[in-house]
């Protein structure tokens, strides 16, 4: 049930463009270098749409809605694209 | 073990992986390279025990440097005698500190850098080529096999009734040289660490690990019932006194520059956030620092636990932590410009030379 979601990012794919923080406030924030802070509580019911737009919306595809840590897993990152050490900002 | 082992055991799939691992990539830690030069034999049984448990279809050895003699010999010896049900594919780990950790060293042995993923799955379910796969510790299977060889019995005889059996340790003193020991569950730390030297502070389970003030921590033993009420845990069984004559901060500070300069700088917080707090753990061990640097410290701590794809960024925090509040009273000398070190030789070991995040991780 969508009741029982949690938001999840992917810390590896993730590249702090800070779009989910924009659209959804009440459950994402940035740290001060620009990654996300998600609230682990389960996503309400009242937000699920912002939810799920957040998700779709994120363009390195990093976040994700799962049920619960093991029931849906997040696909690997092995690729050469997502293991490519980053310089710091 | 038990609990991967199960996963892998009763996964449906026509390939399984079982991996030996002996990358140890912890600087501090000498135990693993003993025990394979030493019983390569009890290592190579565990392996094959384990492949039979789990019902593996290929097995592996991860190293953390060219394949020595002694288990090249060993090798060569059950091939010669057909005692081993599947061949053994030795794979060298790069000497990173990240290497041995099982998200990287699946990554490795599929021919890619050894550098973690984000887990789910775990290994245990997808691992090598999408096959469940156990990882294990070298150690862990030499135990394996003397259980196998001895029976539980005899390996509940050491130990606590709670924890039973033994464990190697490296140990680090302020007078005798570096030791890999076995030493049962339940010893107490200060028979292991005290040499008669003045000692300030003991670190336990090596540089993802915890540090203890001493006298305080004096009582605790080796078991992690014990270690657990002081946060800590044996880890990979570095245990080292830090003598009176250094300063806790220089040693912390060095390590915490090497823990950054590890980061796989795959994860935002890590990248950014392990870096900083080397640098400010610098200032500490300097002559005075900024009144805001304690407070960063502390933030930048919070920011960067349980944000990142593998353990580095909780390991470190967890050795950073630990030495702010072991070191308090030397933050405050050094506040002051004053240090009470009379030796500035390092005492913690490190590689040779730090190595910087684009270097090779294959």
């Amino acid at each position: 049930m969508a009741m029982t979601d949690t938001l999840r990012v992917n810390p590896i794919d993730c590249t702090g463009h800070g779009v989910c923080a924009e659209l959804l406030p009440e459950l994402i924030s940035l740290d001060e270098w620009g990654y996300p802070l998600i609230d682990p509580r389960p996503v309400p019911p009242a937000l699920d749409r912002d939810a799920r737009r957040a998700v779709a919306a994120c363009p390195a595809l990093a976040l994700k809605l799962s049920r619960s840590e093991a029931a849906r897993p997040v696909r690997n990152s092995a690729g050469p694209g997502g293991t490519t050490p980053r310089t710091p900002r | 073990m038990y609990r991967k082992l199960a996963v892998v055991a009763q996964a449906r799939a026509s390939r399984k992986v079982v991996v030996a691992n002996g990358a140890e990539s912890e600087p501090a830690s000498r135990k693993d390279e003993l025990l394979l030069r030493q019983a390569p034999h009890l290592v190579l049984d565990g392996l094959q025990l384990a492949a039979e448990a789990a019902g593996g279809t290929d097995a592996h050895l991860y190293l953390h440097a060219a394949p020595g003699p002694e288990i090249l010999r060993a090798l060569a010896e059950r091939a010669g005698q057909g005692l081993d049900r599947l061949s053994v594919t030795i794979t060298q780990a790069p000497p990173r500190f990240l290497a041995g950790q099982e998200t990287a060293l699946v990554n490795r042995l599929g021919g890619g850098p050894a550098l973690p993923t984000f887990q789910p799955p775990r290994v245990s379910e997808r691992g090598l080529g999408g096959a469940p796969t156990l990882v294990q510790n070298v150690e862990t299977l030499a135990h394996l096999a003397l259980i196998a060889r001895y029976g539980p019995r005899w390996f509940r005889a050491a130990g606590t009734d709670a924890e039973p059996g033994t464990m190697l340790t490296t140990i680090y003193r302020p007078r005798a040289k570096t030791q890999v020991r076995e030493v049962e569950i339940g010893t107490p730390l200060r028979a292991l660490l005290s040499d008669g030297a003045e000692v300030r502070a003991w670190l336990v389970g090596g540089y993802h690990g915890t540090w203890l003030p001493v006298p305080d921590a004096t009582g605790v033993t080796l078991d992690h019932a014990a270690l657990r009420r002081y946060g800590a845990a044996a880890g990979a069984g570095v245990l080292a006194a830090l003598p009176a004559d250094r300063c806790g901060l220089t040693e912390v500070a060095r390590v915490a520059g090497y823990l950054a300069a590890e980061s796989a700088g795959q994860c935002g917080p890590c990248l950014n956030g392990l870096p900083r707090i080397a640098a400010a753990l610098a200032e500490l061990a300097g002559p005075g620092h900024r009144k805001q640097t304690r407070a960063d410290l502390e933030r930048w701590a919070g920011l960067v636990a349980g944000r990142g794809a593998c353990n580095h960024p909780d390991g470190t925090v967890r050795f950073v932590r630990s030495a702010l509040a072991t070191f308090a009273p030397e933050i405050a000398r050094h506040a002051r410009g004053q240090c009470s070190a009379t030796n500035r030789k390092p005492f913690l070991p490190l590689p040779q030379g730090i190595p910087t995040s684009e270097d090779d991780w294959t």
